[in-house]
């Protein structure tokens, strides 16, 4: 069971898209997952042969938990960022040592080494020895690993509204607690902007319009590109920059859930397939069907709030990323120039970032990069 | 087509936009961003879903004729009509 948030604690495998025998690859979706943040898409990240499934559909399990077993790859169903380089999602060799979601490599015999007595004891507890991972010698379940099952509780089903709150709690508090953070803003004109929009929607078919969010991320995914030290995970007690951008977008789902999965390499796209991933994506959400890859794969978050009341926002980072971008609202505002004041549509943008990782003057030559990119807005 | 069939397409256009709305709740005369959040995103889906399910186009200077499903229906309406 992937982890598809900082603070999620087990999932509900709703429905297997493989069976025994299938032949998978990179990407593939091959299970769905219901989690509070709704249904998503499982996807696996290694080639193989399905072995066998380990979880029958229905059942609610802990993240960690095997969910099924390949042949050519030591890699599991669901296997998400954590043992692969931020990021990337790449091919587990076929060598690589057991990455930290519990995998039982395919070469064992089916048949789970349990003692006498351990089985016993499950038995009389009704503990289910396929759902335990044995800590004694070879992976063998002991009678300590039943115990244990025994007194964990069986995660329960309650509202996902709530689930999804603590869910967030948790996530802020941690940032909060863990995150020095440092904050910087800047109040970028919009003008140009604006004007290019326009001139682009007036000749394109209204399903290729363009919205100023576009022009936005797209500034936003090409500075964190072009400075690194904004675009990555600390983890223990270091930096590790991402390999690519993947634009966490913060979106907020109708009853106060707030979900912020990510847009793939968002500086590569051009801006209509930005768009296209970005309206496609706002879609999902609201219908609470979104992939395990855009979930577990931001490298740094935009929150928007252009078309709102307040002129700007102060954001909180999510862990582990080291930096996020907050978009104010979008509106004529008096602006100074050669000693004349006129009004001006302009947007404040500001930077909250890990000051373990960078500082006001990197930060600085982010939020500048970003604004010129606003100035020029057909080079983006 | 009658004038509750081009609303009841209206409508399942919106739900396509919005599916987590409460039908039953929603008032045809307000407004929806005054009823539940509903933004830009959410306009243009909107007007996309209605290109798509009538035909018709809908500017950007227009936008505002799809505020609520009475607005909407209104103007999908004309826009046949013509």
């Amino acid at each position: 069971m992937p982890s598809l948030g900082p603070d999620m604690e087990a999932g509900t495998l709703v429905q297997w898209r493989i069976k025994p025998g299938d032949a998978v690859k990179r990407g593939d979706i091959v299970a769905l997952v219901e989690t509070d943040k709704g249904i998503i898409d499982v996807e696996i990240f290694s080639d193989g042969v399905v072995d066998r499934l380990l979880v029958p559909e229905g059942t609610h399990v802990a993240v960690g938990t095997v969910l099924a077993q390949l042949n050519g790859g030591t890699a599991v169903a669901g296997e998400a960022a954590e043992s692969t380089p931020p990021g990337a999602p790449q091919p587990a060799p076929a060598m690589k040592p057991a990455p930290t979601i519990g995998v039982a490599p395919a070469a064992e015999s089916h048949r789970r080494k349990v003692s006498p007595a351990a089985r016993a004891r499950a038995r009389e507890l009704g503990v289910d020895l396929d759902q335990l991972t044995g800590t004694g010698m070879g992976q063998a379940i002991t009678i300590d690993d039943v115990l244990r099952a025994a007194q964990t509780p069986k995660p329960v089903a309650t509202e996902p509204a709530r689930d999804m709150r603590q869910v967030i709690a948790r996530a802020m508090s941690r940032s909060k607690r863990e995150i020095p953070h440092y904050y910087l803003s800047v109040t970028c004109s919009f003008a140009k902007a604006r004007a290019f929009l326009d001139r682009y929607n007036e000749a394109a078919p209204i399903e290729s319009r363009l919205l100023p969010a576009a022009v936005l991320l797209k500034a936003v995914a090409q500075a964190a590109k072009a400075l690194p030290e904004f675009n990555g995970f600390y983890k223990g007690d270091a930096f590790e920059p991402a390999n690519d951008v993947h634009l966490g977008v913060a979106i907020a789902m109708r009853g106060g859930r707030l979900v912020a999965p990510a847009i793939l390499n968002a500086d590569q796209k051009a801006l209509p397939v930005l768009m296209t991933e970005l309206r496609d994506l706002a879609l999902r959400v609201r219908a609470g069907h979104m992939k395990s890859s855009e979930l577990s794969m931001p490298t740094i978050t935009v929150t928007s709030f252009a078309e709102e009341e307040v002129d700007s926002v102060i954001p909180v980072i999510y862990p582990p990323q080291v930096a996020i971008v907050g978009i104010g609202s979008v509106r004529e505002r008096p602006a100074a120039a050669d000693g004349q004041v006129r009004a001006e549509l302009t947007v404040p943008i500001s930077l909250a970032a890990d000051h373990r990782v960078t500082d006001g003057r990197a930060g600085t030559r982010f939020l500048s990069a970003i604004n010129k990119a606003l100035q020029n807005p057909e080079q983006l | 087509m009658s004038a509750s069939t081009i609303e009841e397409q209206v409508l399942a256009a919106f739900l396509q936009v919005a599916p987590d709305v409460d039908v039953a709740r929603l008032k045809r005369d307000v407004p929806f961003r005054d009823q539940f959040d509903f933004d830009s995103m959410d306009t243009l889906n909107f007007a996309i879903g209605l290109n798509k399910q009538f035909g018709i186009e809908v500017p950007e200077t227009q936008y505002r004729e799809l505020a609520s499903l009475a607005k909407a229906t209104a103007f999908v309406t004309a826009a046949l009509n013509q």
